[in-house]
């Protein structure tokens, strides 16, 4: 934090507006927009308060050692398959775990869901196995919030460059980052094909903005924090933001455990320990969890109580369940030449040919992007980026490496996740965390059809490095997922409170002052890259809040 | 030299593309991390093991010296690997001291039972040195991507060798984790030291004439 920000602090018995848990993608924006329109605001956030200067190169601090992530000695998973199967201990999720939560370290691919994600299900009919539903919102009303994200946050890309793109009020407020290697062979072999390949639109700037620095294209991206503040994370805009409105409190090392309610049916705010462990309560006259689509549900059943015995909001037997992980594939190939796509950002062009594939002709539901990518940094690649087969030391490992290193590009594919109702975050019935509390227990096993898709996602990939003149390519079968990044659909919105958590104004159901709005919110996962849609979801969800409050709604 | 440098040079070119404002609320901390960067380049004591003895390091250093040899370019020796291991065993791979202790002493016991008269593993050439590594080596499969966040550490004394070598070979040399000497392990492959690049980047964009929409064939296309 910087010591020239008058930020206030609140005592835990003000009864502030609102208390918001977690601050990242969703949460960020939240304080920010609600700290904005004159509310006294809250947010505890679990992780550190780190900031550019903490931020390092160091793969083992950041990979090994989770300095930005949920560390799994402290907060261990189980996993299962499906309800019947035993519940191992595994690590199956990894997010951010610090101020800025996931946005701080993620990849920054930045699209905007399309108008058939809205709508899916009325178009297709039901799916067997699969709980897909409409949302309760379209395309269109999002729009105006995807617009804001884009130019608030500080998304670059180029308008109208995708024929699939849906309509748009404006185009990005930058222009796209500089193509990469790896991009120009993807979009030479991609037209070759017949495809469409664009810039991709990257929440990275490519130009500076007031505190910020454009992207200096050091190439630590995925898994790292940006040191220069290029990478447009909710630490680098909106928490700034919301602590320069002097109204908002970010209070770091701050767990919420439980949310309570009063007599009434009222949350009270929020149950959490301090970085002693100390357990403390924020009073607030209204909570909103945007803790990610693990932790929101999760919260919600630690805070099982007499009314709700099933979790908090839980009347439906929704919470936790409908877990989305996006579906995925990848293939990868070397060239004659270095490309050198260590340096800069992870992703240059994209294509969304495949975005709303014909199930009649397929043979399954769904849809996908493509994208031309190399994000591995040095070690992780001496690791696990060499094809399968090759030596693992000595002078033909270390020659190996010295060629493919520059040479190597990865076409990855993003895609669908049916939702299916046993696919959950749920407690763990032995683990216990750190603090005592039950582990998550992440059950998942994924719609054939996404299976399918992936497959023939992957297909496409390898067709695209056969155009390109790939000199080696390999792809591995696609499995069944077990590593859960994307965090969606846990806590669902919806019309109906017997299959939904929460309204369209992101309301529980159940508890007219607690709302949720992160990963958890969404209705249907999209073909991947989640992020744009949540904090759309969060700039929402601020004005839909605001009004309720302002029409006393919200009031004690 | 270079490397350490580079940290430096990429903090203050930074500050080219920055606002005034993120200059003036950032100084403190890019002059800190400069500061640190210089003092570690600056550093010209010798490297010494806090953990290893010397004679336990000479042979794990063998051991890293196959693992990643020393050709026609610098190896885990150039590299100071041993030293980045020392490091790590009082550290990340705390966990990991008795693996190497142990194996290193079954390693030697090996090393005087398949050749007669000699006692150190050190003491072998390459090609046995090397046939008694592939002995160890239970190719244990590639983890693939994201491999690192899987921290189920081998319990062999090979594959932890192996691991940490790598690491201590290709590891930021900007870090206080004294591994990558001089970025040769960067250089090696082909990984330019500095933090901070301008496009073109690789062979296919230097001639990349610009973006340009083709014409879209699809119906849904719109203006």
């Amino acid at each position: 934090m910087n010591a020239d920000t008058p930020t206030p602090k609140y005592n835990t018995t003000d009864e502030v507006d609102f208390v918001i848990v977690g601050s990242g993608a969703a949460g960020g924006i939240l304080a920010k927009e609600l700290s904005t329109n004159g509310f006294r605001v809250v947010v505890l956030e679990q992780g550190p308060y780190l900031t550019e200067k903490d931020f390092t190169h160091d793969e083992i601090k950041i990979m090994q050692q989770d300095f930005l992530t949920n560390h799994p000695d402290l907060q261990p998973n189980t996993f299962r398959k499906t309800p019947h199967d035993p519940a191992k201990p595994q690590r199956a999720l990894v997010y951010g775990r610090l101020v800025g939560g996931t946005s701080v370290h993620f990849t920054a691919n930045f699209w905007r869901f399309h108008e058939i994600d809205f709508v899916e299900r009325s178009k297709i009919g039901p799916v067997a196995g699969s709980t897909l539903t409409d949302w309760p919102i379209t395309y269109s009303d999002l729009e105006p919030y995807y617009t804001k994200v884009e130019w608030e946050v500080g998304i670059s890309g180029l308008a109208g460059a995708s024929p699939f793109d849906p309509p748009r009020s404006k185009p990005y407020p930058m222009p796209p980052l500089p193509v990469k290697s790896g991009g120009v062979i993807f979009e030479r072999a991609a037209r070759k094909l017949g495809w469409h390949p664009f810039p991709a639109p990257m929440a990275i700037l490519s130009q500076p903005r007031p505190g910020r620095a454009a992207c200096m294209n050091c190439g630590f991206c995925l898994g790292f924090g940006c040191e220069v503040g290029a990478k447009s994370s909710s630490l680098a805009y909106a928490i700034r933001a919301a602590e320069k409105t002097g109204r908002c409190e970010i209070r770091p090392n701050s767990y919420v455990h439980k949310i309570e309610l009063d007599a009434t049916g009222r949350a009270t705010g929020a149950v959490y320990f301090d970085k002693d462990r100390n357990i403390q309560r924020q009073k607030a006259k209204a909570v909103i969890l945007a803790a990610n689509g693990a932790e929101t549900p999760r919260l919600l059943l630690l805070s099982a109580n007499k009314q709700f015995p099933n979790g908090l909001a839980n009347s439906s037997g929704f919470v936790g369940k409908n877990l989305m992980l996006n579906s995925g594939g990848v293939a990868t190939a070397v060239f004659d030449e270095p490309l050198n796509d260590y340096k800069g950002y992870n992703v240059s062009r994209v294509l969304h040919d495949f975005y709303e594939l014909d199930a009649n002709k397929v043979g399954f539901v769904g849809g996908g992007g493509l994208d031309a990518r190399f994000d591995s940094t040095p070690i992780g690649f001496a690791m696990g980026g060499l094809p399968p087969g090759s030596p693992r030391w000595g002078k033909a490992y270390k020659d190996l490496l010295a060629h493919n290193y520059t040479r190597t590009l990865e076409i990855f594919c993003h895609g669908t996740s049916l939702p299916v109702e046993n696919n959950s975050f749920s407690l763990d019935d032995t683990i216990k965390d750190a603090w005592g509390l039950p582990a998550l227990r992440m059950t998942y096993k994924d719609h054939p059809d996404d299976l399918k898709l992936s497959t023939w996602l992957a297909e496409r990939a390898k067709e695209l490095l056969d155009a390109a003149g790939a000199v080696k390519q390999w792809s591995y079968p696609v499995q069944e997922q077990q590593f859960a990044v994307h965090l969606l659909g846990t806590c669902r919105m919806g019309t109906d409170p017997k299959s939904s958590v929460i309204n369209a104004d992101h309301r529980t159901h159940d508890v007219k002052n607690l709302f949720l709005c992160d990963g958890s919110s969404l209705v249907t996962s999209g073909r991947g890259q989640p992020t744009l849609t949540i904090e759309a979801l969060a700039y929402r969800a601020s004005d839909r809040i605001t009004h309720l409050a302002h029409r006393g709604d919200l009031g004690a | 030299m270079i490397p350490c440098r580079s940290r430096r040079d990429f903090l203050l070119h930074s500050l080219g593309g920055a606002s005034s404002i993120w200059v003036a609320s950032h100084w403190p901390a890019l002059l800190s991390a400069a500061a640190h960067t210089r003092a570690v380049a600056n550093s010209s004591e010798p490297p010494k093991f806090d953990f290893l003895s010397p004679e336990q390091a000479a042979e794990i250093a063998a051991v890293s010296a196959r693992i990643i040899p020393t050709t026609d370019t610098p190896g885990a020796r150039e590299a100071g690997v041993i030293y980045f291991i020392d490091r790590a065993l009082l550290t990340f791979a705390k966990d990991q001291q008795k693996t190497c202790i142990d194996g290193l002493a079954d390693l030697q016991t090996s090393v005087a039972e398949t050749f007669p008269g000699t006692a150190k593993f050190s003491a072998l050439a390459s090609d046995q040195q090397d046939q008694l590594l592939h002995a160890l080596d239970e190719h244990v499969p590639s983890p693939g991507r994201g491999g690192m966040r899987n921290r189920n550490a081998s319990n062999s004394f090979f594959e932890t060798v192996r691991a940490l070598t790598v690491m201590g070979f290709l590891i930021d040399p900007d870090s206080d984790r004294r591994g990558n000497r001089d970025a040769v392990g960067w250089k090696v492959i082909g990984r330019d030291p500095s933090h901070m690049f301008q496009p073109p980047f690789g062979f296919y964009d230097k001639d990349y004439p610009g973006y340009e929409p083709d014409s879209p064939a699809n119906p849904k296309a719109r203006s």
